[in-house]
C-alpha cells in the first residue's frame, strides 16, 4: 500500500518535471528561430459558441499571409502565422498567448473577441508586442499604447447608429433588442441610448436578451410592437437576428430593422430567406457583394479555403489586419531579427503614419490611441444583395 | 464510498504530509526553473490557473466526497469571491498602495463573501435530497452568473450606487468611477496573485479540509453521508454539520475565486467561466481524482488543466480528443474489467515481479 | 391581450421544452442517469434532418424519419460504448461520462458542419392560427408540436405500464437487483430505453428547430439544460411531470422577460425552480422517495 503510494507520487513528480522541462526546450527553438521570418500569432475561438468568428478570422488571415508570401513577402521576408484557439474565455486567451510566445511569436494579431482581447491586452503591455486586434471592439482593449484595433469601438458604433437613424429621418420611435451578457452588443446599446437622448429619438423599448435564452425572441418584439416603434435597432450578431427577423415576420411585425456591423454575414447563413432580411439596414464597413475587384477576389478565395462560407466582416478585418501589419512593418523599416519590444516600439508610432485601403474601409488612419477612423458605410438589403444606401 | 478505517489514521497523516511535501516540492522545483528561465511561457502563466482550480477541486471534493451530496454550482461561489474581491481591490488600489496587505484582505473579502452566500444557499439546498439538490445548486450558480451579467456598481465620492439597469442610472458625479459595468464586468483588477500565495492557498485549503476531516464535525459529516438517519438518532445536528460543511467548501471556492480575479485583468461572467460549464469541469476533476480522495483530486485538476493545452498541436482535433480521453479515463477508472486488469498489470506488481526475480537470482 | 398573446408563446416555448424533457425523464426514470448528452443527440437530429432536407432536398417527412432511425442507433451506440461499461460503476461516473459524450458530439458536428449557425427549414406545413381579428397569433409548429407532446406522452404511458418491456424498465427503476432476479434483462431493458430516448430527441429537434431555426453545434446544450430543469420541475422521472413541466417553464420564462426583467428572465426561471422544489422537493407530480431505515 505504502510502496504504491510512493511510486504513484514519484511517477507525478517525474511527469510534471519533464513536462516542464519538455516546454522549457520548446521555448529555447522559439526564440532562436528569429531572424528570417516574422512570426505573427492569432488568437480567437475555434470551438464553442463563438467559433464562427475566430474560424472566419482564421481564413481572412490565412488567406493574406499566402498573397503577401507569393508577392514575396514583406521586404523581402516571409510571414509565418499561427492561430490558437481561445474559445471565447479570457483565460483560454493568455494560455493561448503564452503558448504564441513559446513558439517566437512577434506581432499579435488578435484576440478576436472582446473579453479575450482585453485580457490579452494586459500581457502584451507587459511585453510590449505590439497588437492589433481584428474586431475586438471594446474600448478597452486599447487602453494601452501598444494595442490598436481594425474595427469600430462599440460606443462609436452606437453613437454613429443614432446619429445615423436620427439625421436620415429615419425613424422617430425606436426600439433596442440587444444582448445583455454580451460585451460588444451591450457597449453599442448603452452609447446608442445615451446619443440618443440628444436626439429627437424615442426609445420606446429597450429589451435584452442573454446567452442562455436567445432562441425566443416573442416578448421583445411584442414590446416593441406595442410600443410603436418604426425602427428596431439590433446591436447584435447575425445568428440571433436571424430568428428575430423569422419571428417579427411570424408576427406581422414590419419595422425597419437597423443594425451595425454585427449583422453582417445575415446573408451568408446557409438555408436563410433572404426575403425576411429584405430592407434591413446595417451600417458596416464591409459588405461580401460589394462590386470592386479587391473583395471579389477576397471572397472567392475564402470560398475556395472554408469550403464554400461567405466571408463576413471577420473575415475582411482579419484580412486587412494582415496588411495594415505588413503597412506598418514597412513604414517602420522594422526587420525580424529586432526584439519583440523594439518591434513593438516601431510599429506603434508606424501606425499613426500610414494610411491604409482596405476591404474594411478606404483611407484608413489610426490615432495614437489605437482607434481607427473610418467612414462607416450604411447599406440597405435589397432583393438579397447590399445596396449602398442614399 | 468508505471510510477510513481508525487504524489507518496516522498512514492518512502520513499521507497527507506526503501529499504537501510534494507541493512543496513541485512549488521549488517551478521557483528554480524560473530563476534560470528555462519554464516555457505557457507552464509559467499556468501555475496560478493550476492553484485555484486545485483549489476548486478539493473543495469541491468537501462537498461531494465527504458530505456526500452533489453539487452542480460550484462555480457561483467561485464568481462570488472573484467579483467581490476584485472590487475591493479596484476601489483600494490607491488607498491601500501596500500589495500584501491589499491582497490578504482580498482574499479574506472573497472567502467571507462566498462564505455568506455559501451559507445562504447551504440552509435553502441543503433541505433537499440526490439528484434535485444537484439541480438546485445550479440554479442558483445559474442566477449568480445572471445576476452578476446585469448588476453595475458605481463608486463616487458620495459612495456606492448599485444599478441593475445601465451604467447611466448610476447617477455617478463627475469623476465617478463604474466598477462592476454589467457583462463587461471589472476590467482591470491589479494583478496582485504571485505563485507564491497560489501554493500557500493551495496548501491551506488541503490543511483545512484534512484538519475538518479529522476532527469531530469531520466525523459528524462523514456519519451524515455514510447514513444520514443513523447519524440524526445518534444525536447529530445534521442541518448544522451538512451547512458548516457547505459554506466552508464555498468560502475556499471564492478564494479560488480571488486568485482568479486577481490573475486575469478581465472578469466577466460567462457560461465557460462561472457558469454550470465550470462547475461540471470542477466535477470532473473531483470524480476523476477519486471521490473524497483530496490528492486525487489536485492531481486531476493539473492533468485536465494541462491535457488541453498539450493538445493544442492537435488543431481542430484538439476538443474532441480532449472528450475522447475524458470518456476513456473514467471507463478505465471505473469499468470493473478495466479495475481488474489494472490490477493485474499494475506498475507495482511488474516492479514485484522484477524484485522478485532478482532476490531469486541473488 | 398582451397577456394572453405572452402566455400563447410560454406555452409554445414550452412545448418545446416538454418534447425535450420526455426523452431527459424517460431515460432518468429507468437508467437513474442524468443524460447530459440528450441535448446534444437533439442537434445531430437537427443537423440530420438539414442536410437531407436542404442539402438534398428530399421530402421533411423522410428526413425526420432517416434521424429518428440514426438517432436511435447514435444513441444505442453511445449508451453501449460509453454508459455500459459502467453500469456498476457510482453513478457520479456515469454523469461524467455523459459530459464527455456532450463534448464529443458539439466538436464533431462543429467539425464536420462548420461553425456557421444554418437556417432550419421548417418540417412543419401547418398555417399559423389567427385569433381574435389576428391580434393572437398561433404558431402552427405549436398547433403540431403540443397535440404531439401530449401523444407521445400518452404512448409513452402507456408502453412503460402496459407492455412487457415496459414493464421490464419499471422494475429496473425499482430495484434493478430485485429485476434480475425476476429475469429482466437489464442491460436489453436500458438499451431500449436510451433507443427511445434517443428517438424521441430525433421528434424534439425536429419540433424544436423547426420553430427556433437556428442550429449551430452549440444550439443543443441550452435547451437541454433547460428540459432537465423542465423535468425536475414536473417532478424527474414522471412522464407526465416532463410535459407539464415544460409547458409551465416555458410560460413561466415568457411572463418573467415580459412583466419582471428581460435581462433577469434566467433567474427568474431558476428562481421559480427553486421555490417550487422547497415547497415539494420532488417536483409537481414526484414521487415521495420512501427512505429505507
Amino acid at each position: 500500500m505504502k510502496m504504491k503510494r510512493m511510486l504513484g507520487l514519484f511517477l507525478v513528480l517525474c511527469l510534471t518535471v519533464a513536462s516542464f522541462a519538455a516546454c522549457g526546450t520548446k521555448e529555447d527553438t522559439g526564440a532562436q528561430k528569429s531572424g528570417d521570418k516574422f512570426y505573427i500569432g492569432a488568437i480567437g475561438p475555434l470551438t464553442g459558441g463563438a467559433a464562427v468568428y475566430g474560424q472566419h478570422v482564421k481564413y481572412g488571415a490565412e488567406i493574406a499571409v499566402k498573397e503577401i508570401n507569393e508577392a514575396g513577402g514583406i521586404n523581402g521576408k516571409q510571414i509565418e502565422l499561427r492561430y490558437e484557439d481561445d474559445e471565447h474565455d479570457p483565460e483560454k486567451s493568455v494560455n493561448a498567448y503564452n503558448n504564441l510566445k513559446d513558439w517566437g511569436m512577434q506581432i499579435l494579431m488578435g484576440a478576436v473577441t472582446s473579453g479575450p482581447s482585453v485580457a490579452v491586452a494586459e500581457e502584451t503591455k507587459n511585453d510590449n508586442m505590439f497588437q492589433l486586434t481584428p474586431s475586438g471592439s471594446a474600448p478597452a482593449v486599447i487602453q494601452y499604447d501598444n494595442a490598436f484595433q481594425v474595427c469600430f469601438t462599440d460606443p462609436n458604433q452606437g453613437a454613429a447608429s443614432a446619429k445615423y437613424i436620427s439625421d436620415q429621418n429615419l425613424a422617430s420611435k425606436v426600439a433596442v433588442i440587444y444582448d445583455g451578457s454580451d460585451v460588444y452588443s451591450s457597449g453599442i446599446y448603452e452609447k446608442f441610448i445615451e446619443e440618443a437622448a440628444n436626439t429627437n429619438l424615442e426609445i420606446v423599448a429597450a429589451e435584452a436578451f442573454t446567452a442562455d435564452s436567445k432562441s425566443d425572441f416573442s416578448v421583445q418584439l411584442q414590446k416593441a410592437k406595442d410600443g410603436g416603434a418604426e425602427l428596431v435597432f439590433l446591436p447584435i450578431y447575425y445568428q440571433e437576428a436571424t430568428l428575430i427577423l423569422t419571428q417579427a415576420n411570424g408576427m406581422g411585425f414590419d419595422p425597419i430593422f437597423f443594425g451595425c456591423d454585427g449583422l453582417d454575414g445575415i446573408l451568408g447563413v446557409e438555408n436563410f430567406d433572404p426575403a425576411l432580411a429584405e430592407d434591413v439596414m446595417l451600417l458596416t464597413p464591409f459588405a461580401a457583394d460589394a462590386p470592386d475587384q479587391k473583395t471579389q477576389d477576397f471572397v472567392d478565395k475564402f470560398k475556395e479555403l472554408s469550403g464554400g462560407d461567405i466571408p463576413n466582416q471577420f473575415g475582411a478585418d482579419a484580412y486587412d489586419a494582415i496588411y495594415i501589419i505588413k503597412a506598418a512593418i514597412e513604414k517602420a523599416g522594422v526587420t525580424p531579427d529586432m526584439s519583440i519590444s523594439e518591434i513593438g516600439d516601431a510599429l506603434k508610432v508606424a501606425m499613426t503614419e500610414i494610411t491604409y485601403d482596405g476591404l474594411t474601409g478606404a483611407g484608413m488612419t489610426w490615432a495614437a490611441t489605437g482607434e481607427v477612423n473610418k467612414e462607416p458605410r450604411a447599406v440597405i438589403i435589397k432583393d438579397g444583395v447590399y445596396t449602398l444606401f442614399e | 464510498m468508505k471510510m477510513k478505517p481508525a487504524k489507518q489514521v496516522s498512514n492518512s497523516t502520513r499521507s497527507n504530509l506526503i501529499t504537501i511535501g510534494a507541493i512543496i516540492i513541485v512549488y521549488i522545483i517551478c521557483q528554480i526553473m524560473i530563476a534560470n528561465g528555462s519554464i516555457s511561457n505557457l507552464m509559467k502563466g499556468l501555475l496560478i490557473p493550476l492553484c485555484y482550480y486545485s483549489i476548486m477541486a478539493v473543495s469541491l471534493n468537501l462537498t461531494v466526497g465527504i458530505l456526500g451530496e452533489l453539487s452542480l454550482g460550484h462555480a457561483g461561489f467561485m464568481c462570488i469571491g472573484a467579483f467581490a474581491s476584485a472590487f475591493f481591490s479596484k476601489v483600494t488600489v490607491d488607498t491601500i498602495p501596500n500589495v500584501f496587505i491589499r491582497f490578504t484582505l482580498a482574499i479574506l473579502i472573497g472567502a467571507l463573501a462566498a462564505a455568506l452566500l455559501g451559507s445562504l444557499i447551504g440552509t435553502v439546498v441543503l433541505r433537499l435530497r440526490g439528484d434535485y439538490l444537484a439541480i438546485v445548486t445550479l440554479a442558483f450558480n445559474e442566477i449568480i452568473k445572471n445576476v452578476m451579467n446585469v448588476l453595475y456598481i458605481g463608486v463616487d465620492s458620495e459612495g456606492v450606487h448599485f444599478s441593475i439597469k445601465d451604467a447611466a442610472s448610476l447617477n455617478l458625479e463627475e469623476g465617478g468611477q463604474t466598477i462592476v459595468n454589467g457583462p463587461r464586468g471589472i476590467t482591470g483588477t491589479p494583478k496582485d496573485a504571485t505563485f507564491g500565495i497560489a501554493i500557500l492557498l493551495l496548501i491551506l485549503t488541503f490543511i483545512i479540509i484534512i484538519n475538518l476531516v479529522n476532527s469531530r464535525s469531520g466525523r459528524a459529516i462523514m456519519a451524515i453521508r455514510d447514513n444520514r438517519i443513523a447519524a440524526e438518532s445518534m444525536g447529530i445536528d445534521i442541518t448544522k454539520f451538512k451547512i458548516l460543511a457547505f459554506t466552508i467548501s464555498a468560502s475556499l471556492a471564492g478564494v479560488a475565486g480571488v486568485l482568479y480575479s486577481h490573475n486575469i485583468s478581465t472578469l466577466i461572467a460567462t457560461q465557460k467561466n462561472f457558469g454550470y460549464n465550470m462547475s461540471i469541469m470542477i466535477l470532473v476533476f473531483v470524480v476523476l481524482g477519486g471521490i473524497g480522495n483530496l490528492r486525487g483530486s489536485i492531481i486531476a485538476a493539473v492533468v485536465l488543466t494541462l491535457l488541453p493545452e498539450y493538445l493544442r498541436f492537435m488543431q481542430d482535433y484538439r476538443m474532441i480528443i480532449y472528450a475522447i480521453v475524458l470518456i476513456v479515463m473514467m471507463i478505465f477508472n471505473w469499468n470493473p474489467k478495466c479495475i481488474a486488469w489494472r490490477k493485474n498489470h499494475s506498475i507495482k506488481g511488474y516492479l514485484a515481479m522484477l524484485f522478485n526475480k532478482q532476490k531469486k537470482e541473488a | 391581450m398582451s397577456f394572453i398573446s405572452y402566455v400563447i408563446r410560454g406555452i409554445s416555448l414550452g412545448s418545446v421544452y416538454s418534447i425535450i424533457a420526455l426523452g431527459y425523464t424517460m431515460v432518468y426514470g429507468i437508467a437513474k442517469m442524468l443524460n447530459f448528452a440528450h441535448g446534444d443527440v437533439i442537434m445531430i437530429g437537427g443537423f440530420i434532418i438539414f442536410t437531407i432536407m436542404s442539402t438534398m432536398g428530399l421530402n421533411p417527412l423522410i428526413a425526420v424519419i432517416v434521424a429518428i432511425i440514426l438517432c436511435t442507433l447514435l444513441g444505442i451506440t453511445i449508451e453501449r460504448i460509453a454508459y455500459k461499461p459502467l453500469r456498476k460503476a457510482p453513478s457520479l461516473a456515469v454523469l461524467i461520462t455523459a459530459i464527455g459524450v456532450s463534448y464529443f458530439l458539439q466538436n464533431f458536428a462543429l467539425l464536420i458542419f462548420g461553425a456557421d449557425t444554418k437556417s432550419f427549414t421548417s418540417v412543419i406545413n401547418v398555417p399559423d392560427l389567427k385569433l381574435a381579428g389576428g391580434n393572437l397569433t398561433i404558431a402552427g409548429e405549436t398547433l403540431v408540436t403540443i397535440p404531439l407532446c401530449i401523444i407521445i406522452m400518452i404512448a409513452l404511458t402507456t408502453f412503460v405500464k402496459k407492455s412487457k418491456t415496459g414493464r421490464g424498465m419499471v422494475a429496473v427503476s425499482e430495484d434493478r437487483d430485485a429485476a434480475i432476479l425476476m429475469g429482466v434483462n437489464v442491460n436489453r431493458t436500458i438499451a431500449i430505453t436510451f433507443a427511445i430516448g434517443s428517438a424521441l430527441a430525433a421528434v424534439a429537434s425536429a419540433l424544436m428547430f423547426s420553430s427556433y431555426p437556428s442550429l449551430s453545434s452549440a444550439s443543443g446544450a441550452m435547451p437541454g439544460i433547460k428540459a432537465f430543469v423542465a423535468a425536475v420541475f414536473g417532478g424527474i422521472g414522471s412522464i407526465p411531470g416532463a410535459m407539464i413541466g415544460g409547458i409551465l417553464l416555458g410560460i413561466i420564462e415568457i411572463l418573467g422577460r415580459a412583466y419582471i426583467s428581460s435581462q433577469l428572465a434566467d433567474a427568474i426561471v431558476f428562481f421559480v425552480l427553486i421555490l417550487v422544489l422547497l415547497i415539494k422537493p420532488t417536483g409537481i407530480l414526484g414521487k415521495q422517495i420512501q427512505e429505507k431505515v
